[in-house]
């Protein structure tokens, strides 16, 4: 006999409420872990797309600088438009505009300001306008891809700072000497002073090691070598010295290098750069036009680059260019058109995607031919005719196999048998697609293999009774009635190879191909292909334009999702 | 010109159905049901022949390198006699039902083509690899030294450098931390999904979960190159550790995340095909949800979220573009994760895109593709073993 009232007690003595409140936290603990996990995974994802989201910003825009250039019609043969030399001729352009710019390094980098493809824009320009010969006009050239990360902002900025004292000049040729009636450069010597204590420092360690020598060869009694060892380290020892001593004199003489900011200053309108600052004094070289300018004492401003010119790809030079075509209101912003019209370039100003992305709809096509229209078929076989056989389990076996066989492998195979045995032309769509299809062929199989199961035994049994032979059954019932299913199967087995990438690496499509391909045998790559290649490009502007180029793969993968979803919906049928 | 001819047949093909099924009526004489079959399955009767025989011709007549042209006689001879034969009794119908489904086999035999292809180029490159070491495949396997086309001379490969043991370890090193986030990650979302979650939030973590596995790997690799890697690198830096920019832990750590819905989609499956029965038994017995999960649906579940690891393994082990991208090229033998290994994958796609000559450098990296090969067949079989052993006990 059980005693009720004895268990009741026992369920509510303190051990059982107890037992129980730990059996609750239990559970409320594996609740947590599963949110936990689905949080941590939706937080990978939004920080992935986030991250790609945030870096393709950059590359949805281009520069534009308008200048004049006279197209001169001695240098331009009427006759043969496109062989004149439009580089030079902006070259020249440049250099009258700009005269104070000298030397052949910062001429280099003046013209590295507008992207060689200007040259060639201009070009087309004046092949279809060719009345335009002899005139002066007015064409927005293409910034480079160093000037439009320097207006987006990438490299920094020079910024005013503050500063009270009047200025006394004196000109000598390009060079200026300033003095300041207060201290006003006193707060931007901290890092050229930080730089000379630096280099101090770097030489102490010299003279370390210098001392270390000496050591070693007075211990093995070579006074000679230990003498020079010894020079060399006083000397070295000397020079930190002196270098300390500099970087603690309230008044003394800095030379901004590239490990330090910057400093610019304006008169008027022109720039000059400083070369050697005190707290109150300095000397630079003025870029600009010297005689047109007249300096005014009290109409001045101090410019800080604050970003030491080795951690920036544009140069100090560069800057005060794009500067002042920036305040002649030369320079607009636009749609990165280049982006999605033209194909793959070095140069990331011109790179753009439509290249890839006609590959990849060539190498699709192929694919879909061969995945489909020997996936769909295959399945039929398969559920309606197949025996249960060896044979038949054999091939299920296989094509469950070969859906997990890693995508690399599907790439050899394509490099050894479409390739090697058969010789076709390495890098075209057409070997691409078809390996893509070999890839894809179990996954379609498969899904049409579960489309067709899921028709019920009626429908045929129906058709069966009317007379229809088992060939007419698959083909005028059962087909139409799991093509919804089918085609949904299909458009994701594609989604998954359109992002495929290492098998198309390996049958060479990651080759540099400019031109855009015409039809399934020309050379091409493919989106994911050139995401690969670009996101190996040293220069920083490759890094937006990857990140905007998986925004468009992801676009096509998310369309074909939808459709897939949308047709699942609109044709799914109960039974 | 073959691809002109092609479509040549094609409209030969189309000419013949027309032609047929014209000719089957003349030989009914007007009263159709005095054919066996339809005129249409006459005239298809016709098409299947043309192109049948004209692709076959052209196909060997291309091999032969003979005119293709050629093939455009042998598809209009096959027409020709194919309509000659037409009778009252022709049985054109079950012959054209055979050819087709004969047509059906065969692309059912192509996945098996696919994979004797494989199998016989992978082995052919393999063969002939081992034979240039001297079929040192203990070498081959447990060397600890990897540097295949270093020093070589005449193309004369030293058995002493193909070891492949420090890519098995760097592989099985990424594998083992990917492995470490995706287990537990995709096993709990797993539970919660199916035990816990209500069809609303169901509704929302699912699609997310397939945005998740529907991102193309290059994808993940530019993710583990230019966010993950040097975020750790940072980190570590703050807290005085050297972590390399290349290390294993970036690329483990994103193939991680990468097959977290591939793990939990599965076990998901898994875990949803366990009888409601067990649950309701382990209910009324008053046991907790928790505890009903813990002990009932999770050891009927445990060979089914096995064959889900082992999958999520063979993933990882075959994952090329993140690896290729973020982890390193030399192959040093190392078990410190924080430093630049080397995987399988990035071997092949460093030999097979290197500047070496591709005869070469298809040895080493066929031999490597074939290891890889193996090891995923072996994987899967598992996989499906355990699966097909947990069905027994239920169905």
């Amino acid at each position: 006999m059980i005693n009720m009232a004895e268990l009741s007690k026992k369920h509510r003595s303190a051990e059982s409420a107890q037992r129980l409140r730990k059996r609750k936290a239990s559970q409320k603990r594996l609740v947590s872990y599963g949110i936990l996990a689905i949080t941590l995974s939706g937080m990978a994802l939004a920080t992935l797309l986030w991250s790609v989201l945030g870096k393709s910003a950059g590359a949805l825009t281009e520069h534009h600088i308008q200048l004049e250039i006279t197209l001169d019609a001695d240098l331009i043969d009427v006759e043969n438009i496109a062989q004149a030399d439009f580089a030079k001729l902006t070259k020249n352009m440049l250099k009258s505009r700009f005269p104070f710019v000298s030397g052949r390094t910062d001429r280099r980098e003046m013209n590295d300001i507008i992207s060689a493809g200007a040259a060639y824009e201009l070009r087309d320009l004046v092949t279809e306008n060719p009345d335009m010969l002899g005139q002066t006009v007015a064409f927005d050239f293409l910034a480079s891809d160093i000037a439009d990360l320097y207006f987006k902002g990438a490299y920094g900025q020079i910024a005013p700072a503050p500063h009270q004292g009047e200025l006394t000049l004196s000109v000598d040729g390009d060079r200026v000497s300033f003095i300041a009636s207060t201290d006003d450069f006193a707060p931007y010597l901290a890092p050229s002073r930080a730089r000379l204590l630096m280099r101090a420092d770097e030489l102490r360690i010299e003279a370390g090691l210098q001392e270390n020598g000496r050591r070693v060869f007075t211990e093995q009694g070579n006074p000679a070598e230990a003498a020079k060892r010894e020079t060399a380290r006083d000397a070295r020892i000397a020079e930190a010295e002196a270098l300390e001593i500099l970087a603690g004199q309230p008044d003394g003489f800095f030379e901004p290098d590239a490990f330090t900011s910057s400093i610019f200053l304006k008169l008027g309108q022109v720039w000059v750069q400083v070369e050697t600052i005190s707290a109150n004094a300095g000397t630079g070289k003025i870029l600009g036009d010297v005689e047109s300018s007249i300096f005014a004492a009290d109409e001045w401003q101090l410019l800080i680059y604050e970003d030491a010119p080795i951690t920036r790809k544009v140069s100090d030079i560069q800057a005060i260019l794009l500067e002042n075509l920036r305040e002649e209101g030369r320079v607009s912003k636009g749609i990165n058109t280049h982006f999605f019209t033209s194909g793959d370039s070095r140069e990331p100003e011109l790179a753009g995607i439509w290249g890839a992305a006609v590959g990849s709809f060539w190498t699709m096509m192929v694919t879909i031919i061969f995945a489909f229209f020997i996936g769909v078929p295959a399945a039929i076989y398969l559920e309606e005719f197949a025996r249960d056989n060896k044979f038949t389990r054999m091939v299920e076996i296989n094509i469950n196999n070969l859906a997990a066989v890693p995508s690399i492998v599907f790439g050899l195979l394509g490099l050894s048998v479409f390739i090697g045995f058969m010789g076709m032309q390495r890098s075209s769509p057409i070997v691409g697609g078809m390996v893509l299809g070999i890839m894809t062929l179990p996954v379609i199989i498969i899904a049409a293999r579960a489309a067709i199961k899921a028709v019920p035994p009626s429908i045929r049994d129906g058709a069966l009774a009317l007379g229809a032979s088992d060939l007419q059954v698959s083909m005028h019932h059962v087909l139409p009635l799991s093509m919804p299913g089918i085609l949904t199967g299909t458009i994701l087995g594609m989604a998954r190879a359109l992002g495929e990438t290492a098998p198309l690496i390996m049958i060479g499509m990651v080759a540099f191909i400019v031109d855009i391909p015409d039809g399934p045998t020309d050379n091409a790559t493919v989106l994911p292909v050139q995401i690969f290649r670009w996101a190996d490009f040293p220069e920083r502007a490759f890094e937006a334009r990857t990140a905007a180029a998986i925004v468009v793969l992801l676009a096509f993968l998310f369309a074909m999702n939808l459709t897939a979803i949308l047709l699942r919906k609109r044709f799914e049928r109960r039974w | 010109m073959a691809a002109f001819v092609a479509v040549l047949i094609t409209v030969i093909a189309a000419g013949f159905f027309f032609l047929s099924r014209r000719k089957a009526v003349l030989v009914s004489g007007g009263v159709l049901a005095s054919l066996h079959s339809r005129p249409g399955y006459h005239g298809f009767y016709s098409f299947l022949w043309v192109t049948l025989f004209g692709a076959g011709a052209l196909l060997v007549f291309t091999n032969l390198s003979l005119h293709p042209a050629l093939a455009l006689g042998v598809a209009a001879i096959a027409g020709i006699a194919s309509s000659l034969n037409i009778r009252a009794e022709t049985r054109a119908r079950n012959k054209s039902e055979k050819i087709v489904t004969g047509i059906l086999f065969a692309c059912a035999g192509v996945a098996v083509l696919t994979t004797i292809g494989i199998v016989l180029s992978l082995v052919f490159e393999t063969y002939n690899f081992f034979e240039s070491i001297g079929w040192r495949v203990d070498k081959f396997l447990f060397g600890p030294r990897w540097s295949p086309l270093s020093g070589l001379q005449d193309g004369v490969i030293d058995p002493d450098r193909v070891g492949i043991m420090p890519l098995l370890l760097g592989t099985a090193m990424i594998t083992g931390i990917a492995m470490l986030i995706a287990t537990p990650i995709g096993l709990f979302a797993a539970i919660f999904l199916s035990e816990f979650a209500s069809l609303r939030l169901r509704g929302w973590v699912k699609p997310m979960m397939e945005v998740l596995a529907g991102i193309p790997t290059v994808v993940y690799g530019f993710f583990a190159a230019i966010t993950v890697a040097p975020f750790l690198r940072d980190t570590g830096g703050l807290f005085g550790v050297n972590v390399a920019s290349e290390s294993a832990l970036a690329a483990g750590l994103v193939i991680g995340i990468m097959i977290i819905p591939s793990i939990s989609s599965l076990a998901d499956d898994v875990i949803n095909s366990v009888p409601q029965s067990l649950r309701d038994g382990s209910y009324a017995l008053g046991a907790t949800k928790a505890e009903t999960v813990r002990q009932v649906v999770l050891p009927a579940a445990l060979p089914g979220i096995f064959s889900a690891l082992l999958l999520g393994v063979s993933r990882a082990v075959g994952e090329t573009m993140v690896v290729v991208m973020a982890a390193g090229q030399g192959a040093n033998l190392t078990a410190n994760p924080l430093e630049a290994v080397t995987t399988v994958t990035v071997q092949i796609v460093m030999l097979i895109t290197g500047d070496t000559d591709a005869s070469t450098a298809a040895g080493p990296a066929f031999s490597l593709a074939f290891t890889l090969f193996c090891l995923t067949l072996v994987l899967n079989i598992l996989a499906m073993r355990f699966v097909r052993k947990y069905r027994e006990v239920y169905e």
